[in-house]
């Protein structure tokens, strides 16, 4: 039975920010202007202390919704991640649910005791020792002294911070730091627990801790909202996520597929942000005077407008088309094509070398087709970066990176199982059979 | 379900005050963090706490007694006269400076954790009372030092206590809500605690106030709240003039109410603002 812990409804929230209208250079040009300026300004400080409103700076003032008629619901012991681009809204959205900020309309509903981890080591003094900051922070987090005592022992060992409990935390390393104010937030024990980017701290090994603190919260049965940049932590912690753009819901669903629409977005409004044939914004580093000079990437495919990724069908095999403006022929060229997934890992490698020769190229505008064979990628999208080498004193010529490549969707293949993990490579057959006559093979470990 | 909390733009929180006592131990571990700090790192240490209120009032016997020569009332002697009305303005000054300044002080807090927020401010009025514990226990040296004996009247210094915890807490919230939208008020409190310590009878006794403007000056509730601690501590020397004390009485509530009127009605948009 599934009720629902937090009612969202209608929920928006505005912000009033000043600019000026000299453009923010404070530059004056004549003392009248300055005059006049100081005047008004000071004047409509004044009318907005007798209304009671707050100061902005500046003389233009303009609405700002962070948040716009948000509505969901989140049922008891659920996992919700939430995820979208900076300035999205999410910790908006996360500080109106732990009441930090109230928002300008609609209505939020929360049934049972909220915590809200926004920070690790909200409080935390540095004149204080670990010990003493652990009591401090646990009760700006809401915990009694009784229950942190209770605690104390459990909190000091997953911080792992023993020896240095009386230092005060001034001394402490960043790591030891967080490490001991996560360990504080992990042991709160709310109904609703509202966490905000907090994963990011400490080594791997902690961090491994740390998310195996975060399911373990969720096993309990007890409702989290969790806000990360982290898509493997949203994937492995939650099943249900909501990708807000622009303080509105631009999708909700499993987490699997809000991530993928989140990724898309990002590639798609990188590709939007490229015009035609201009690769400039894809190059880093300085300039190098070559030979030759990448011009532009396609790949042939389904949406070939300049507004969307071109798209291939799962399992099919597509080609690359690189152009080249050649200056000076080159005998023995070599291109280099890396793949990443949007989760930025490195899938493939394809060096043009690896056949044995260079690519041989003549003067004039010259486009190298790679057909890639037997590379099934998963449904997603994918990067490319692009390395060109004339092969002479061991640099390359040109290079693009983070190129948004190619979309890659499941159209009609996979039938059925739609939102299963796909991991990052799609083996396109498999054949499946029992054998009711073979024993298992000598030497086969036995289970 | 336990508790259902509803939040809606302008919406009083009906459990507002039972959240403030459920986070109650806020206080104290606030107060208790403010007093810790303070003497860390220093050679001294603790004695700070003793020397501090010590000084204060061998500055203003010097000041009022022996250059200003003002009379103290019959036979306390001045130290003493002097001291009671300086434990009742450092509760007054030390909790309103640090009070208005604490919401900014804390502002890691309260842009990143939600409980009421009145614990801020009234934490840092707990520290001003835990100094006045420690002046209070110098005075009791002192009398007996002096060999001083306080009649029944003392049985009344609780109360007195009481309203001038009040007294400090009102205006504190006033301008603590006030400090956080407008920081002018961060440069105006220190000028303002400065004149109060002239105007109000902290170096002298208010008897020497004409008696025709005794009631209009009792509109300063610490003029109440010192000519209460002096009649309870220091006998029937002092005379306890009875309309003055209910007018600083009638300003402490009023100045109480609006404080926390003020406070309650700006709280939620502390986040926004600071």
């Amino acid at each position: 039975m599934a009720t629902p812990v937090i009612t969202v409804e209608n929920l928006s929230k505005r912000y009033l920010i000043g600019h000026r209208s000299d453009g923010g250079n404070g530059r004056v040009t004549n003392l009248r202007d300055a005059v006049t300026h100081t005047a008004r300004n000071l004047g409509r400080k004044t009318l907005d202390v007798m209304r009671g409103r707050e100061m902005l700076q500046g003389d233009k003032i303009e609405e700002f919704w962070a948040l716009r008629d948000l509505n969901f619901q989140v049922n008891e012991g659920e996992v919700l991640g939430i995820i979208g681009r900076n300035g999205a809204g999410k910790s908006t959205l996360l500080k109106v649910l732990s009441r930090i900020t109230e928002p300008t309309s609609g209505r939020v509903t929360l049934h049972g005791r909220v915590a809200s981890l926004l920070e690790v080591g909200t409080g935390f003094h540095p004149e204080l020792s670990g010990r003493e900051n652990v009591y401090l922070n646990g009760a700006i987090l809401g915990m009694t002294r009784a229950d942190i005592r209770k605690r104390f022992d459990e909190i000091v060992a997953f911080s792992e911070v023993e020896r240095f409990l009386d230092t005060p935390v001034k001394r402490y390393s960043s790591g030891m730091y967080v490490r001991l104010a996560f360990a504080v937030a992990a042991h709160l024990e709310p109904e609703i627990l509202i966490v905000d980017e907090v994963l990011a701290v400490g080594d791997v090994a902690f961090q491994n801790k740390c998310m195996g603190k975060m399911s373990s919260v969720a096993r309990e049965s007890r409702t989290v909202l969790f806000v990360s940049h982290n898509m493997g932590a949203i994937k492995s912690l939650t099943k249900r996520s909501i990708l807000l753009d622009q303080g509105s819901i631009a999708a909700e669903g499993g987490s699997e597929p809000v991530i993928s629409a989140y990724l898309m977005k990002t590639l798609d409004d990188k590709k939007k942000a490229l015009k035609a044939k201009d690769l400039e914004p894809f190059r880093r580093g300085e300039k190098r005077e070559g030979p030759a000079k990448i011009v532009a990437i396609h790949v042939p495919g389904r949406g070939q407008d300049a507004e969307m990724l071109p798209e291939i069908a799962l399992g099919s095999e597509f080609s690359i088309e690189v152009c080249l403006e050649v200056t000076h022929a080159v005998a023995a060229a070599d291109l280099c094509i890396i793949l990443f997934n949007a989760d930025g890992e490195r899938v493939t490698t394809l060096v043009a070398s690896d056949r044995g020769t260079g690519l041989s190229l003549r003067p004039g505008e010259r486009i190298v087709t790679v057909d890639v064979h037997g590379l099934y990628l998963t449904p997603g999208s994918y990067y490319a970066e692009i390395w060109l080498d004339p092969m002479i004193d061991g640099r390359s010529c040109d290079a693009i990176f983070e190129y948004p490549l190619l979309t890659v969707a499941n159209k009609g293949l996979i039938t059925h199982g739609l939102e299963r993990p796909w991991g990052s490579v799609f083996c396109k057959a498999a054949d499946w059979r029992v054998d009711d006559s073979k024993a298992a093979a000598p030497g086969a470990l036995t289970l | 379900m336990s508790d259902v909390i509803i939040i809606e733009s302008g919406r009083q929180e009906r459990n507002y005050w039972g959240d403030l006592w459920r986070y109650r131990e806020l206080f104290y571990v606030l107060a208790w963090r403010d007093l810790a700090v303070r003497y860390k790192q220093t050679i001294i240490g603790a004695a700070w706490a003793l020397i501090r209120p010590l000084l204060t009032m061998m500055v203003f016997t010097v000041i009022f007694s022996r250059i200003a020569k003002l009379p103290s009332d019959g036979v306390t002697p001045y130290p003493l006269l002097v001291f009671v009305g300086t434990l009742a303005w450092a509760l007054f000054s030390t909790g309103l400076m640090d009070a208005s300044n604490s919401l900014i002080g804390n502002s890691n807090l309260i842009s990143k954790v939600y409980f009421p927020r009145l614990i801020v401010p009234i934490s840092a009025v707990v520290v001003a009372f835990a100094d006045f514990l420690i002046s209070f226990g110098i005075l009791i040296g002192m009398m007996v030092w002096y060999r001083f004996i306080p009649s029944w009247q003392v049985l009344f210094f609780p109360f007195f206590v009481l309203v001038g915890i009040a007294a400090t807490i009102g205006p504190s919230l006033y301008i603590t809500a006030l400090n956080v939208k407008y920081r002018d008020f961060r440069i105006i409190v220190p000028f303002v605690v400065q004149l109060g310590l002239y105007i109000s009878p902290v170096g002298f006794s208010s008897s020497v106030v004409p008696e025709k403007w005794r009631l209009l000056y009792s509109l300063n509730p610490i003029v109440g709240v010192i000519d209460g601690f002096r009649w309870s501590l220091l006998g029937g020397h002092s005379k306890l003039y009875i309309p003055g004390l209910t007018a600083s009485l009638v300003m402490t509530a009023l100045l109480l109410w609006f404080g926390i009127r003020r406070f309650r009605s700006t709280e939620k948009r502390f986040a926004d603002l600071i």
